[in-house]
């Protein structure tokens, strides 16, 4: 076997492809092997979170050192001074702190940022997802066999409900419950769904991960298959995601090419088919009984719940749908065992969550942590505190459908139990933090219009709910909202959450409330006395422009 | 005039060959919608007409599932398609001062398409890339951190 001594990386996200990523790795091959290296360095194609201006980025391993941005012009000299000589070209170095909007990470090594656990994202940014061997090089396909090999289904679905592993998508409903669900359904045909439309505003974890490690979900849903008896599975990905869907395609060809993926897997008489099904723009999809009649070839509106789709779900079978943060925790689950899993976390909420940080920070980007760290810390520690040093003064957790938390709840762990405690929701992980110029009307503003437009516009109250809430927000925004409207806003806001069919309508009116809850004051001053503290809506004299 | 696809085909003819390529099953509605807008840049009528005579769909449902999808359009769109986020991430980090911009510079409303067909600016819900906000995308070139001063200059980039 050939010794690797060193190992470069070039990010390969769109943005960095648009830069010309790919002409830097050919250059690097090229390069390389004009000084003869080509047998101990290889160069990897790698995922990362764009950000133009930098990109792309090469970073070379083990001395964790980031170069950016590379243009093919400058790989001579880069290999010759540091992959040759071994001198680090500082003219061309950046910091991980520099990189806002991309993953603040270089492993364990220099440029770790604080308590960063990675599971998820265990391979995101190392592995070259286009390469099936990179991931077999990192223990990949290992918990499939092991599964396949040692464990039953029923080993396999109480290991998971052990780990307390909790849906990622948003609910928060224990994994392993669902998972035995199903397999408890009637039926000789059931399906494995992942669950890949994410469309959350603020939130691109998922697609960090489908783009970077492709085949730790396939792997994850034939586990998930194995445990509940299915044979066939889809993952539907959202139609924006394109180098996500191009990754997964050419990972389920490769695992299929290697036997992974097909009849008879590891010589077991278990077999498993995968279709990807692509989304074609609607974020009612993310609903998984609105994603089932979109892959049936419908227009994406839920169905009345009961039946779940653990008993009727894709063609009326019993289907499993899991999220694709769900889904990339299960091989390390089954890899190192509940007790590990159970270890990292909160006792409730074991296991880590990937957030994404956005707004008015001076680090936004992505992080994954165990559970339970408080909203005080991601902020201070992981997006170096507000930017311009202003104040906080909110932030939404979980994307358009997420709660509004305000200063006073900044230290609440952030976990599932907590925060439902607290009255809130953990939602997606998008993190949006906002400070004193942003203002509460002007924010549900954007929200609604948001729900407004996606509603699917099967139920009344959703449709038409989402709609006249953004119409009494505009009127409060333009100087002539009433003290009626304010009642009429929160009787919407409790109607949408009570009566709505699905998740949709039921979340869409939670970010009022909290408006309402905790800034009432602030939406007052709009309605009384004609004043937008925040200097932002139209009333206040600045010229704002409407989307709409 | 009839919209001509790639090789010299019709458009009957090619909606007839993804139909043959792809099975006539009601799973196989989407992507072969898909493909027919990407192709053609929008779906017509005659496509939906064919495809409900190939798939044996009525041309109602068709229509209702083309219309309900955001990537699906039942409208001719220009050769070059701008997506603006409007989604709050975008919104807190200045986006609203970047539609501005993208709609002086365009002298385009809402959805509208430039009388040259160059252009069809259309706003979008968020599309994954919130690290660098504010996104707009032109075809399937992704733009971040954009600024308003930015937004012509990125149009030049377009014939």
């Amino acid at each position: 076997m050939k010794a690797i001594r060193s190992m470069v990386l070039v990010s390969g996200d769109q943005v960095s492809l648009n830069h010309g990523a790919l002409e830097v790795f050919n250059a690097l091959q090229q390069q390389l092997a004009a000084f003869g290296l080509e047998e101990e360095i290889t160069v990897s194609m790698v995922n990362d979170v764009n950000k133009p201006g930098l990109d792309p980025l090469v970073l070379v391993y083990p001395d964790a050192v980031i170069y950016g941005s590379v243009t093919p012009e400058d790989v001579p000299h880069l290999v010759e001074e540091h992959l040759y000589k071994g001198r680090v070209v500082a003219e061309k170095q950046i910091s991980p702190y520099d990189l806002t909007g991309r993953i603040a990470w270089l492993s364990a090594r220099k440029g770790t940022l604080p308590a960063e656990h990675r599971i998820v994202l265990k391979n995101v940014g190392l592995i070259d997802p286009e390469n099936i061997d990179d991931y077999i090089l990192h223990d990949g396909y290992e918990a499939l066999a092991k599964v396949l090999r040692e464990m039953t289904p029923e080993d396999t679905i109480n290991e998971i409900k052990a780990s307390g592993l909790r849906g990622r998508g948003g609910a928060g409903f224990p994994t392993g419950l669902k998972w035995q669900f199903v397999a408890g359904a009637k039926g000789e045909k059931k399906y494995v769904i992942c669950n890949a439309d994410e469309s959350e505003p603020g939130t691109f974890k998922d697609r960090l991960v489908l783009e970077g490690d492709p085949h730790s979900i396939i792997e994850a849903m034939m586990i998930g298959a194995y445990a509940v008896g299915a044979n066939e599975g889809f993952v539907y990905i959202r139609g924006e995601y394109r180098l996500a869907i191009h990754r997964m395609q050419k990972a389920i060809e490769q695992a299929e090419a290697y036997g992974l993926l097909g009849d008879n897997i590891f010589g077991t008489d278990f077999s498993f088919k995968l279709h990807i099904h692509a989304g074609a723009g609607a974020y009612i999809c993310g609903e998984e009984t609105a994603l089932i009649e979109s892959i049936e070839g419908n227009r994406g509106e839920p169905r009345p719940r009961p039946p779940y789709p653990t008993t009727a779900g894709l063609w009326q079978k019993p289907t499993l749908v899991n999220n694709v943060e769900t889904l990339a925790n299960i091989t390390a689950i089954i890899r190192n065992g509940a007790a590990w899993y159970k270890a990292i976390g909160t006792t409730s909420s074991p296991g880590t969550k990937v957030y994404t940080i956005l707004g008015n920070v001076n680090v936004t980007g992505l992080i994954e942590v165990p559970m339970g760290i408080t909203l005080r810390e991601v902020v201070s520690i992981y997006a170096k505190g507000m930017k311009d040093g202003a104040n906080f003064k909110l932030a939404q957790t979980g994307g358009s459908s997420g709660s509004i938390i305000p200063a006073s709840l900044q230290d609440t762990p952030m976990d599932f139990d907590s925060f439902s405690k607290a009255g809130v929701s953990l939602g997606s992980g998008a993190l949006l933090i906002c400070n004193e110029d942003v203002c509460v009307v002007d924010l549900a503003k954007v929200l609604l219009n948001f729900f407004r437009f996606e509603s699917c516009g099967k139920c009344n109250p959703c449709r038409i709910g989402n709609r006249r809430s953004y119409e009494v927000l505009c009127n409060i925004a333009e100087g002539v909202g009433t003290e009626q409207d304010l009642k009429d806003l929160q009787m919407m806001a409790d109607q949408l959450y009570q009566l709505s069919n699905c998740g949709l309508g039921q979340t869409a009116g939670s970010p009022l409330r909290d408006i309402l809850a905790h800034f009432r004051a602030e939406v007052e001053a709009h309605i009384k006395l004609k004043v937008c503290p925040a200097g932002v809506c139209p009333m206040s004299g600045h010229r704002v422009y409407q989307i709409d | 005039m009839p919209v001509e696809v790639k090789g010299g085909q019709d458009v009957r003819s090619f909606v007839r060959t993804l139909v043959e390529e792809q099975g006539s099953e009601k799973a196989e509605l989407i992507p072969i919608l898909h493909e027919i807008n990407h192709e053609l840049g929008y779906i017509s009528d005659e496509a939906i007409q064919e495809l409900s005579d190939r798939m044996h769909i009525p041309t109602s449902h068709i229509f209702s599932v083309a219309t309900f999808y955001r990537m699906l359009s039942t409208e001719p769109r220009g050769r070059h398609v701008i997506q603006f986020c409007e989604s709050a991430p975008c919104h807190v980090a200045g986006g609203r001062q970047v539609w501005q911009s993208l709609q002086k510079e365009l002298g385009l409303e809402k959805g509208e398409t430039s009388a040259d067909e160059k252009w069809t600016l259309i706003t979008t819900s968020c599309l994954g890339v919130c690290g660098i906000g504010p996104v707009i995308i032109i075809d399937h070139d992704i733009y971040g951190n954009v600024t308003p001063e930015q937004v012509p200059n990125l149009l030049k980039n377009y014939d």
